[in-house]
């Protein structure tokens, strides 16, 4: 399947692992993925809070650059740039004054018909059951499938049908073998963007979310937005000192357990980077028979 | 669509012009609050936010938009995913925080967030997109913290997450900057 991507400015930058992983896995799903050629940030958490224009503005010049490359669809793996995206496309279509306002803002054309993808959707869409009966390894491991809130709020604008309670990533994660855990803060907030300026209340939230996936009994976090991982992964120390306990949980990207599933080593799927350790193993789907049998018989 | 505010318009009247949101629709159940993360570091809660627009006095108008809470938001959506009215309320939070911006009553105690969020969209201007070395290093000289993830940054360098020269994507952006601050209003 063709698709547009608009990586975004994380990618390429702390969250450079997400971005491996999935060009690593891509090919394997016979997803063919062209980058949208002169890409601008989107704003992400700060536009929308100092200029309302602005914060629409960016991410209409990322859609008109899509058109223009004439893409029908583009994935957009970082959940909150997926959001900005998202919402931009969603006010733009509600008002024709604003649409024309932001059209001369930029410069372009706005009259779009591309569709703003999230990771989830797209990974949905091509684990079919053909590929997933090819992928070699299983990951047989009890995980906590973490939403946030970007992926599935405001529902109606991100296209989210159970915005208090998704699936999706569950469903994703038992296919390739895994068990997930039922828990309470699948879309609870990890604290965005105070990551550096209230870096204690993000160590707060992640606390909460890191003890209840700790408690029920999950091996591993699995995420798909970059400011959750490094919110629950870089942050990790602040969070043990905001909490005084000590998590050893590790904070892995959706791409990144496929890959490894795929039978990808760890290093070409970037888990190296990540700050807390992960020692989860894929495992064989068919296990070898063992060789002193093979030699007997 | 440049931003002209009567002096005389109450901060609801502001609200509903650009978000097109009736304050008085909201019957303080505290659903919104019940739920927002954020509350913990809060001075009024959100359902308070809504009670100051609906109250509308002068002072009350003054409350909101010298408040942390506006700064605290993280536009999580919980709130209005809940609220029975189905009430925009980081929407209209969004409003209160480029007023509050404009007419220079931010909170003293928000200088930190506001800081980070304008060292952002500085970056973003110059570079078209994010470099997060760049983004740091200004949040660092307007706050003053320069000690603060001392530790991390050469952890950060050593995994490679962070690129040392900026790319130059600023002309991509430049169009979209060179307008004067102001809201886009709604046309409804
Ligand atoms: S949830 Fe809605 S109606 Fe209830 S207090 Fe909050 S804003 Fe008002
Ligand atoms: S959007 Fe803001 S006010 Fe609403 S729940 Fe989230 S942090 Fe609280």
């Amino acid at each position: 399947m063709k698709m547009g991507l608009y990586p975004g400015c994380s990618l390429e930058g702390s969250a450079r692992e997400y971005a491996e992983s999935l060009r690593a896995i891509a090919p394997l799903l016979n997803l063919d993925l062209r980058e949208v050629e002169g890409w601008n940030c989107c704003g992400a958490s700060s536009a929308h809070i100092i200029d309302h224009a602005v914060s629409l503005a960016l991410p209409a010049r990322i859609l008109a650059q899509a058109v223009k490359q004439e893409m029908d669809e583009v994935l957009v793996p970082c959940a909150a740039c997926f959001n900005r995206l998202a919402s931009a496309k969603h006010e733009l279509a509600a008002d024709p004054g604003v649409r024309e306002e932001v059209s001369a803002m930029i410069g372009m054309n706005l009259d779009d018909n591309t569709e703003i993808r999230n990771i989830l959707e797209v990974l949905d869409k091509v684990l079919t059951p053909d590929i997933i009966k090819s992928i070699p390894n299983t990951f047989p491991h009890k995980v906590a499938c973490y939403y946030g809130c970007l992926l599935v709020r405001p529902p109606d604008v991100v296209r989210s049908d159970k915005p208090e309670d998704p699936v999706v990533m569950d469903g994703l994660m038992k296919k390739i073998g895994a068990t997930t855990i039922d828990w309470g803060m699948k879309t609870e907030c990890c604290g965005a963007s105070l990551s550096i300026p209230r870096t204690d209340i993000v160590g707060i939230l992640c606390g909460r979310i890191l003890e209840d996936a700790f408690i029920r009994g999950a091996e591993a976090i699995v995420v798909a937005c970059p400011m959750c991982h490094s919110n629950l992964d870089m942050r990790r120390s602040e969070v043990e000192r905001t909490t005084g306990k000590k998590f050893s949980l590790p904070v892995i990207y959706i791409t990144q357990a496929i890959g490894l599933a795929f039978g990808l080593s760890p290093d070409v799927l970037g888990i190296q980077r990540h700050f807390v350790r992960m020692g989860l193993e894929a495992r064989n789907k068919v296990p070898q028979k063992p060789l002193a049998k093979e030699a007997g018989s | 669509m440049a931003l002209h505010v009567l002096e005389s318009e109450s901060l609801a009247a502001l609200v509903n012009r650009s978000t097109g949101i009736s304050a008085q629709k909201c019957y303080q159940c505290g659903k919104c609050s019940a739920g927002c993360p954020a509350a913990v570091g809060m001075d009024i809660a959100p359902n308070v936010v809504m009670r100051l627009l609906q109250v509308g006095t002068e002072s009350a108008d003054q409350k909101l938009l010298c408040s942390y809470s506006i700064w605290l938001c993280l536009a999580c959506h919980t709130c209005d995913m809940r609220c029975p009215m189905e009430i925009d309320l980081p929407g209209i939070i969004d409003v209160l925080r480029s007023e509050s911006l404009r007419r220079g009553a931010v909170n003293p105690r928000a200088r930190d967030i506001v800081a980070f969020h304008k060292s952002f969209i500085d970056n973003v201007r110059l570079f078209g997109r994010m470099w997060e070395i760049g983004l740091i290093g200004e949040y660092k000289v307007r706050t003053r913290h320069f000690l603060q993830d001392i530790l991390l940054a050469p952890s950060m360098l050593v995994k490679r997450k962070l690129s040392l020269w900026p790319g130059l994507h600023g002309r991509l952006v430049s169009r979209i900057f060179s307008r004067g601050p102001g809201r886009l209003e709604k046309t409804r």
